[in-house]
């Protein structure tokens, strides 16, 4: 009798103990709905920044240089800082940007760190209310003139401007090899259409037309398809939620796209996207859409020469067009140092950040008066692009559109790869669109 | 008496700081989940605030998760854990058997050999996963193995096939569920008809009767659980996963079975043979049904490692592989990069029912026996 209700006992008491959270989170229930803050701007002060300064990103291995140089800008303006480099390594992020959740949700955020500029800050953070909000800054930088309007547009929402960005690059590029080309008899194409006459011909050949690697390649990939397709107005249009996904225009994305993938390898999914740049290089393919990274790994760890070695076009029927990418940085509200952490962010922006930081990362800078001489043959051509072009915004890349649909867009395009159906795909967008707040 | 009771009062004393770590930190961290679950959390933008806006939704998430538009990779990531959980522990029983009994004839340098079989165990899941992603590359590994034999080189994708088998439409879910379970009832029908004892047999009919009407008449009747149809069914490219967990799994349950078996009694193989029992039948007959509490518990293990199986198909197909998706993936995913906690909570406790499905019948498994 005694044992059972020692038992009973405990088990009373782990019931209340499981129970204990519950209550907790009844406390934690706003009342009422909260009403609208204005954002929280940053103060500029005359302070002389000192003390530790923690600069989180997941630049380490090759992109490590680039970073340690910019440190070396920062540490020669004021020494008095103590730099602390907190990298977490993998590529894109993935591990940095969950460790920077747990450090942001425990109360110990960095005192900046690394994010692509757009809507996965912005999503994230900036509707968390945990940024604030640059614009003095960019205004006594004299950077509203600086950098080019298009891009202060996507760095910015109505509220303010939320990071800096340190580089640029573009994902709109068709990589290829002149030399192949030219034993092919075939040309880079200027359109979707085009290609798709083309590439039965390399097929024939034993050539695969496109190569493809991974999932986040695929979606790499259908951002150059839609904005080919859709034109830059009605691709800027598609992301401001002005037309629908359902909207006639967008399944003819998804059809296009059925038909390009019909001329990519089978065994995309097993490869890195370095394997499918090798690809072209070996002349197993004709083409390869990546981001510009892929011009540093054709020059630096492949050796080639650019304009000979390897060649370049806009991505077809995206001439005239350049879809961005940025890394930036932003200030978390609660950091320890914010005036060292204003003076890191200055010194991203700056001409001499700008340039000590890309020629070794094989970006551009987002100033329009970097010195050019500092850069490679490709990266002035893409910074000239970059003058003259349309800039429009990447999704694979987090500009366009918050995490949560970036999360979901990959589960809606392994499904349209198993399914091949357009019409459903775009559907599915639409769900998406609407669960993540992403439609007017 | 006295004594009996300040002896309680200690050893409740001595309980009491476990019982808060455990109720607190498991538990109520448990709770935690359940409650986050049925919240809607992170629907909107803004989860991470400060002070995020949370409301109540009920089993709203869970209805998502089974029936809602963009879940259809959750659902086919219950497919893949299902048949995953399936073949790990078929693959893994049988050549953990297999080695227990090749090592229990008594061949020289057993020690090795039994080193050697439960090394992999040693691994972590992120080597054995790089290893087998290497081994399983398209173009190298095991594909080309047949160019030694001076063969053709295999062209199968063993972790990125789209090739699907044994495909069913969600919505006749409850159907083929009801059919496996007619099976199941029949088999225990026959097997109590040959055993001529009564025991469970009304019961096995009136369930076999209610699983066949079901399935033949009245799932047509009831409206379909999804709006549209939609195929799920066994990926092939979750072979090469579960290869690999083989691979790992297989020393564990060698080393199970072989003490096992060197428990047996000398005596029962000796005896067995002086009836005319070959090695073959011994195996079959007599030291498999005496194994069955050994098969049992390694069962459980397999089980919710399966459940719980993250690692492995993180370092061998990468988080964005919907072919190999595991929901412990999708859960992270959903949670940690889509921000969207109230959905990731729901499928965590999706995943720990399942897990409980296998644990509770063996606890109270376990507990019946010892006190009977």
């Amino acid at each position: 009798m005694n044992k059972l209700r020692n038992v009973s006992f405990v088990l009373v008491l782990i019931l209340l103990l499981s129970v204990l959270p519950i209550f907790a989170e009844g406390q934690q229930e706003p009342v009422g709905p909260a009403a609208p803050k204005a954002a929280e701007q940053v103060v500029l002060t005359n302070n002389i920044p000192k003390g530790d300064l923690e600069i989180f990103s997941w630049w380490a291995g090759d992109e490590g240089p680039a970073l340690a140089a910019l440190i070396r800008v920062f540490e020669a303006k004021y020494p008095r800082v103590n730099v602390i480099n907190a990298t977490v390594t993998g590529g894109s992020g993935v591990n940095a940007k969950a460790v920077l959740k747990t450090r942001m949700l425990g109360g110990d955020p960095p005192e900046s760190f690394q994010v692509h500029a757009g809507q996965e800050l912005i999503g994230t953070w900036v509707t968390a209310e945990r940024m604030l909000d640059l614009t003095p800054l960019f205004e006594r930088e004299g950077w509203m003139d600086v950098f080019p309007e298009d891009l202060l547009k996507l760095l910015g929402t109505d509220a303010g401007i939320w990071s800096v960005p340190v580089n640029i690059h573009r994902s709109n590029v068709l990589w290829y090899v002149p030399k192949h080309l030219k034993d092919w008899g075939v040309e880079a194409p200027s359109s979707w259409a085009e290609f798709l006459v083309i590439a039965p011909k390399i097929q024939a050949k034993g050539v695969v037309p496109l190569s493809l690697a991974t999932t986040w390649t695929v979606n790499h990939l259908w951002e150059s398809v839609a904005l080919g397709v859709l034109g830059d107005d009605a691709y800027e249009a598609l992301w401001a939620g002005d037309i629908p996904w359902t909207d006639a225009r967008v399944v003819e994305v998804w059809e296009t796209f059925d038909k390009v993938l019909e001329y990519t390898n089978n065994d995309a999914a097993s490869l890195s996207w370095q394997q499918a740049t090798d690809m072209v290089v070996n002349g197993q393919a004709a083409f390869n859409i990546m981001g510009d990274w892929a011009a540093g790994y054709m020059s630096t760890t492949l050796g080639l020469e650019p304009g000979s070695g390897y060649g370049w076009a806009a991505s077809p029927g995206t001439d005239g067009s350049f879809i961005f990418l940025a890394d930036s940085f932003g200030l978390p509200k609660g950091c320890e140092n914010p005036d060292a952490a204003i003076a890191w962010l200055t010194v991203c922006g700056s001409k001499e950040g700008a340039d000590a930081f890309n020629p070794l990362k094989g970006s551009i800078s987002a100033r329009k008066d970097s010195d050019m001489s500092l850069y490679n043959v490709y990266s002035k051509s893409a910074a000239q692009d970059f003058q003259q072009n349309r800039i429009v915004g990447s999704l694979a890349h987090g500009v366009v559109a918050n995490e949560g649909f970036m999360n979901d867009f990959s589960t809606v395009m392994e499904m349209f790869l198993s399914s091949r159906n357009a019409q459903q795909a775009a559907n599915a967008c639409q769900a998406i669109a609407i669960q993540n707040g992403m439609t007017r | 008496m006295i004594d009996r009771r300040k002896n309680t009062f200690i050893s409740v004393l001595i309980l009491i700081p476990s019982i808060l770590l455990v109720g607190l930190f498991i538990y109520g961290f448990i709770g935690n989940t359940i409650v986050v679950s049925l919240s809607d959390w992170g629907h909107r933008l803004g989860g991470l605030a400060f002070d995020p806006e949370k409301n109540f939704a009920g089993l709203e998430n869970y209805r998502q998760l089974f029936s809602g538009f963009v879940h259809g990779r959750f659902r086919q990531d219950l497919v893949n854990a299902v048949f995953y959980s399936i073949l790990l522990m078929a693959g893994t029983l049988f050549f953990g058997f297999l080695f227990a009994v090749l090592l229990d004839r008594k061949v020289r340098a057993e020690g090795f050999f039994r080193t050697l079989f439960l090394y992999p165990m040693a691994l972590s899941f992120i080597v054995t996963g790089t290893i087998w992603r290497w081994l399983f590359a398209p173009s190298g590994g095991v594909n080309i193995i047949p160019t030694f034999f001076g063969g053709t080189a295999g062209t199968f994708l063993w972790i990125s096939s789209r090739a699907t088998i044994l495909q069913f439409n969600w919505q006749d879910l409850f159907q083929v569920l009801s059919i496996i379970l007619a099976f199941v009832f029949l088999t225990l029908l026959i097997r109590s008809l040959r055993t001529g004892s009564p025991k469970g047999r009304t019961f096995s009919i009136v369930m076999l009767l209610i699983t066949l009407l079901y399935a033949s008449v009245i799932h047509r009747l009831l409206p379909p659980i999804l709006p549209f149809e939609e195929m799920h069914g066994f990926n092939l490219a979750t072979l090469g996963i579960c290869i690999a967990s083989i691979w790992q799994y297989s020393g564990y349950a060698m080393a199970l079975y072989l003490a096992g078996l060197r428990a047996l009694p000398e005596s029962i193989r000796e005896s067995a043979q002086l009836d005319g029992a070959n090695e073959f039948i011994y195996y079959m007959r007599i030291a498999i049904p005496n194994l069955k509490p050994i098969t049992l518990s390694a069962v459980i293990v397999l089980a919710h490692i399966s459940l719980k199986m993250f690692d492995l198909i993180y370092a061998m197909a990468g988080a964005d592989n919907a072919n190999t998706g595991h929901p412990s993936i999708n859960m992270y995913l959903t949670t940690f990069r889509a921000n969207n906690f109230a959905s990731g909570a729901a499928m965590a406790v999706v995943l720990f029912l399942l897990a409980a499905l296998f644990i509770i019948p063996y606890l109270i498994h376990t507990h019946r026996e010892r006190r009977g």
